[in-house]
């Protein structure tokens, strides 16, 4: 062929053909595509999961590219699912399992390298024997996995209530506060109406987050001329495009949100109906004060709540169809006890002038103007700019409409939110402005997408009681309604390693795992066993106070035993936690791998579909790894899981793919939701289908089922739609999803806190204190925990971080093509802020909280909120770890902010150390931090602070090699003729 | 023909995808590979043929963030052809891509110094200049889906910012936005005629306000809304 080429090439061109022949026919053949294969699969540079499609040559990525099929990202593809040949190519991948070295200490970084028999050997005889004896001395948490569904089931058959994943670190607030309030939230749980949306406010959203759909919907709004404002104390990011910037003082959303619900009260700009009919607004709430049926909702004797009837004068069963609810006023029932509606208590709560815009604009650090043009700005949208879909709908009393109404204004919000000890609260704020407005999933407002909407909360309660042998009766994780459902004993203390749904943190729908390791370490409330990590860089950027969490690891008891006997970790990268590894599992990479991305577990369906997709493996592994889903299922398998052996006692599943493939958690429902059935012709519910993965491979990777028009929107009373997720198994029934605004959860904890609840109490003074204070069945805001126990003249800036657009947490430094981009992250101030206290570019500056102090390097900026600083966290890394070289500017230069924050609240009189989260859900309050900056020394510039040791390289771990030349074929030149150069020169 | 890209800056996020998507394709393209140095090392850097600007405008708060992403603008007065003294620089007459012939490049770097984008690479360790071929050995394979053939970093923009086109062509989807957005060159007052544009950020759209209304009082507010019943 190349001959060919080159007689092309050197013909001569007398006699020219025209131009544009000539462009098509000099050309040579590029690329051999008979040597390339194209396979679709799911990314795995972030939390997206995108459909991608591999082009593969030769064992090697040629080209990855946007599956244009793919409902999430529509054919696009970000920087980092651009960059995956490099994540493939890093240095940084392990290579095999791995054992400490004897007579080596933790922490030193040297092991030796183990058949995979040995370790899962070794492995299995020590789970086996904790097993056998006290389960939860096993913990097993997991970071950035998408397997949630899986590792949850295997620590349930374990029979360990120590499991959770990162979403305790992430953004549990947000989860929480939807589904305890909506029935869906922000995220996987729900998204803005992209195509109709005419005004969109996104609310603390950092770079990193939603990437590819973020993206592509900012871009349909824009095209639309929809009005996009952005709340953010820092304009990079989206909210470089935002057509308004509102830079927010951090931690103080909740009171922006609420001071809009006072403008909207004020001036009468409410969705009456909506909230009238799909709200617990109407409902009657006991006004008892002293009692313990004060603040609950008042009753029937079915238990269903009750409303006063405005057309016959009685009290009735509030979820009667056509009832004639009134939204205000005081009743007193029958039996003599005074109520009042729920809308009366938000009214007098925020039409209080602690809520008015002029108060939020101290607080918010924003003009009292803006803030009620704002929420001008957004009724107007709602209410004179409805937008209506002719489509005849039932509603679940059964009444037909012949059309959806509209409310097209739209809201995301993201980890600037939730990452606060207040960020439950903010939340519910935010919903309840979305609902006065009637946005929640209605055409052009804030839609569900499946499994969601769920009952508020979904019915599920945590697992509580271990027993040797045995799996738990229930999930690890669920949703408390009262103080019966904690996981504490009878004395009211935690039994979850982490204190998950213990007084400290009653609604930790995904467990503490910023606790985990301190807890252990110090044996609070009792030492474990054995710690399991996957995918979670516990020693480093996602724990905080790494360097008191670094010395934990490492410390002995007085006979010399390590505090936490034994850490397993699981990862593909050689990242800062491996170092402290007593053993190493070495992961896959995400091309070369089998993983089901399921409804069942984090879904990435779409409002109008139901979705879930697979990875298949693309590419060999040169190295002796093993999926972690696949060794789980293997060691399943070993322990003799009951769900997972047959009769005999037998390992009942061949792997992973058989497993995914058979599993059923109810009858016909699975993992994976496309072509189930014997033939492959049943979707959502069936039988198990032996050819499922084949059927996936031969579309595309991914599974999306249509909702028909009329089951799209208002699906949290939208008769058909429930009846079908009733079927399909998203909810166990098809009663109405009633919107909480007042929650009544929260006033049982509160009660509890008062003393006046009938049935558990908490022991202690300060959980006593914390539940009366934060536990407000209607939204509050309140000044963040830390910032209320430091000195605000001491410690005057808020610091908050996120990741760039184009690395995903501390994944991406290990990766050639983007730590070219940002290989060294700064301290970003406010430029004026800066100058006034004399603190120049690009200068060196020490950061200092009541937890400790960093010496960074400062940018200076426009778009940065005055009284906040913030960096790109997780580029700091340890000297030697993630394949670099030790003099890399990760480590010399770049720094971790996570050794400012403690996992501790500051420490106050008579009370023992509380954890740094959010009151309500044990959400870790990473943006609470408040910090002072003084200028550095002369001599101190140049380096950041502090420095820790070089990692050792592990056994086997190729050198790092200096260049890079990176293709997958020759190239195929292009070259210029001399004739042109003769006659063009 | 006059193939260029017109790149919106209403909507480019800075996001980089276009530069990744850019590396990952040319690396193993007719210019490739693109040469990364101390890829794990103390400098990393490497030839990239597209790379983002980010730029922040007027003061706090009233600043506004602008990303520009540049890559070779395919002038049509290219300085950087007229200078190469070996011809290894050339304007295809076909339809304007400029591009370099590796084989005739002795690196000399005159080029880099013409151009006042910045849009030259010298992979150092070959020793030639390479640049942004605006994906000639994508957008005339025809062994490719014809939605394919367009430059890596066009498919791959999330937010759409990046369109290909012929901007010689009045009723081509570059030309008309070019025309109904305004769009402008890069520097023009220095005379190279780039064929790229860049769209300016759209005016902000017009938000009304609804006053709702308004009581002398919440006393009032709240007896108003004492009768209010709504159907469940």
């Amino acid at each position: 062929m190349k001959n060919k080429v080159l007689q092309m090439l050197f013909a001569p061109n007398g006699a020219a053909p025209s131009a544009e022949a000539a462009a098509a026919q000099e050309l040579p053949s590029f690329e051999d595509h008979s040597a390339q294969e194209k396979r679709h699969t799911t990314c795995y540079m972030c939390a997206c999961r995108c459909g991608i499609e591999v082009t593969v040559e030769d064992n090697q990525v040629r080209f990855i590219r946007g599956n244009p099929d793919h409902p999430i990202n529509k054919g696009v593809l970000c920087a980092k699912g651009n960059a995956g040949i490099m994540k493939q190519m890093s240095p940084a991948k392990l290579r095999n399992p791995l054992m400490r070295k004897p007579g080596t200490e933790r922490g030193e970084g040297e092991f030796v390298e183990v058949s995979w028999d040995e370790a899962l050997e070794h492995l299995t005889e020590r789970l086996r024997e904790i097993r056998a004896t006290d389960p939860k001395k096993l913990a097993f948490f997991t970071g950035r996995d998408q397997m949630q569904a899986l590792t949850g089931l295997w620590a349930q058959q374990f029979g360990t209530i120590n499991w959770a994943a990162h979403g305790g670190f992430c953004s549990v607030n947000m989860a929480a506060a939807g589904l305890y309030s909506i029935g869906q939230s922000f995220w996987e749980f729900g998204d803005p109406d992209w195509d109709r949306a005419k005004y969109f406010m996104l609310w603390g959203v950092a770079e990193d987050h939603a990437s590819n759909p973020i993206k592509i919907g900012i871009e349909k709004l824009k095209r639309r001329g929809a009005k996009f404002v952005a709340v953010n104390p820092v304009r990079t990011g989206y909210q470089a495009v935002a057509d308004e910037w509102v830079p927010i003082r951090p931690g103080t959303d909740g009171m922006l949100a609420l001071a809009m619900c006072h403008v909207l009260l004020s001036r009468d700009l409410v969705d009456w109906d909506y909230l009238g009919r799909y709200t617990n607004a109407p409902f009657l709430v006991i006004d008892n004060p002293g009692q313990g049926d004060d603040g609950l909702i008042a009753r029937d004797d079915e238990d269903q709540p009750l409303v006063f009837d405005a057309a016959s004068g009685t009290f009735v069963d509030g979820m009667t169809p056509g009832v004639q609810a009134a939204l205000f006023g005081e009743y007193t029932l029958p039996a003599g006890r005074r109520t009042r509606t729920v809308m009366s208590l938000i009214a007098e709560k925020y039409l209080d002038p602690q809520y008015a815009p002029e108060k939020a604009a101290e607080v918010c650090g924003l003009p009292a103007e803006t803030i009620e043009r704002l929420a001008l700005e957004m009724a107007h949208v709602a209410f004179k700019e409805t937008i209506e879909i002719e489509c005849e709908w039932t509603d679940w009393a059964g009444r037909k409409h012949d059309r959806f109404i509209g409310r097209p204004v739209a809201m995301h919000a993201m980890r600037g939110i939730s990452a606060h000890s207040n960020g439950f609260q903010t939340c519910r704020a935010l919903h309840l402005l979305q609902v006065f407005l009637g946005t929640i999933d209605v055409p052009g407002g804030h839609r569900a997408k499946a499994p969601f909407p769920r009952h508020t909360p979904p019915p599920i309660k945590p697992a509580r009681d271990t027993a040797p042998n045995t799996p738990l009766s229930a999930p690890p994780l669920g949703f408390p309604t009262s103080p019966e459902d904690l996981v504490v004993d009878a004395q009211g203390r935690p039994l979850r390693i982490d204190k998950a749904y213990s007084w400290e943190a009653p609604l930790a729908n995904h467990g503490l795992m910023h606790m985990v390791i301190t807890n252990a370490v110090n044996g609070d409330p009792y030492p474990i066993d054995t710690l399991i990590l996957f995918m979670a860089n516990m020693a480093w950027n996602s724990t905080m106070n790494t360097n008191s969490v670094q010395d934990m690891l490492r410390a002995k008891d007085e006979e010399g035993n390590y505090k936490l006997p034994f850490l397993v970790v699981v990862d593909a990268f050689h990242s800062e936690t491996v170092n402290f590894a007593d053993l190493v599992l070495p992961d896959t990479t995400y091309l070369e791998r089998h993983d089901a991305i399921s409804m069942l577990d984090r879904p990435i369906s779409e409002p109008d579909s139901p979705c879930d997709s697979v990875r298949v493996p693309v590419l060999e592994p040169d190295r002796n790894v093993r999926p972690w889903q696949e060794v789980l299922v293997d060691l399943a398998g070993r322990l003799g899981f009951p769900a997972f052996v047959d009769e005999q006692g037998q390992p009942k599943y061949e792997g992973y793919t058989d497993f995914i493939t058979r599993w059923e958690k109810a009858p016909g429902v699975g993992f994976l939701a496309g072509w189930r059935g014997e033939n492959g012709d049943q979707h959502m519910r069936g039988a198990p289908n032996p050819n499922q993965w084949e059927r996936y491979k031969e579309n595309g990777g991914f599974f999306q089922y249509h909702l028909p028009e009329h089951m799209r929107f208002y699906r949290f009373a939208n008769r058909d739609y429930l009846e079908w997720a009733k079927e399909v198994g998203f909810n166990p029934s098809s009663k109405p999803i009633v919107m909480e605004l007042y929650s009544e959860v929260l006033q049982k904890f509160r009660l509890a806190g008062q003393g006046l609840y009938d049935g558990p109490l908490p022991p202690e003074s300060v959980d006593r204190e914390r539940l009366v204070h934060y536990f407000d069945p209607l939204p509050q805001y309140y000044v963040p925990l830390e910032e209320q126990r430091v000195d605000a003249k001491r410690y005057p800036f808020h610091a908050i971080n996120q990741r760039p657009m184009h690395m995903y947490h501390s994944w991406d430094s290990q990766n050639a093509w983007l730590r070219q981009i940002t290989a060294q992250n700064y301290l970003f101030m406010n430029r004026g802020r800066g100058e006034r206290l004399g603190i120049e570019d690009k200068s060196w500056v020490w950061v200092e909280s009541h937890n400790g102090r960093i010496r960074a390097q400062v940018k200076l900026m426009e778009g940065c909120q005055e009284d906040t600083v913030w960096t790109w966290n997780a580029i700091g890394k340890q000297s030697g770890a993630w394949g670099l070289s030790p003099d890399a500017p990760e480590s010399k230069r770049g720094f971790l902010m996570n050794h400012l924050i403690s996992e501790l609240l500051p420490a106050a009189d008579d009370e023992r150390r509380l954890t740094n989260s959010d009151p309500v859900t044990g959400q870790a309050a990473w943006y609470d931090l408040q910090v002072s900056i003084t200028p550095a020394e002369p001599e101190e510039a140049g380096s950041s602070w502090p420095h820790f040791d070089t990692v050792k390289p592990l056994p086997g771990a190729p050198t790092p090699p200096d260049q890079l030349r990176y293709q997958t074929h020759e190239a195929v030149p292009l070259r210029r003729s001399f004739l042109d150069i003769i006659k063009r020169r | 023909m006059k193939l260029g890209l017109v790149i919106d800056t209403d909507t480019c996020v800075g996001c980089h995808a276009c530069v990744v998507a850019c590396k990952q394709w040319n690396t193993s393209g007719t210019l490739g590979p693109l040469t990364d140095y101390q890829p794990y090392g103390k400098e990393p850097s490497g030839v990239a043929f597209n790379r983002v600007r980010t730029y922040e405008v007027d003061t706090y708060p009233n600043n506004k963030t602008i990303n520009m992403p540049m890559s070779c603008m395919h002038c049509e007065t290219a300085d950087c052809v007229t200078v190469c003294p070996t011809g290894a620089s050339f304007k295809r007459a076909e339809d304007g891509i400029v591009l370099v012939d590796q084989d005739k490049c002795m690196g000399c770097n005159l080029c880099a110094w013409a151009c006042p984008y910045g849009a030259r690479e010298l992979d150092e360790a070959v020793g030639t200049m390479k640049k942004c071929t605006l994906c000639v050995d994508r957008i005339y394979d025809e062994q490719l889906p014809e939605a394919e053939r367009q430059p890596a970093c066009v498919i791959t923009c999330p937010t759409s910012a990046r369109t290909f086109g012929d901007l010689d062509d009045p009723d081509s989807q570059v030309s008309r936005l070019v025309r109904e957005r305004n769009g402008y060159q890069s520097m023009p007052e220095l005379g190279y005629n780039p064929v790229n544009h860049y769209l300016p950020p759209r005016h902000k759209p017009h938000a009304e306000t609804t006053p709702g209304a308004s009581l002398p009082s919440l006393t009032e507010r709240f007896k108003s809304w004492l009768d209010k019943a709504v159907v469940r």
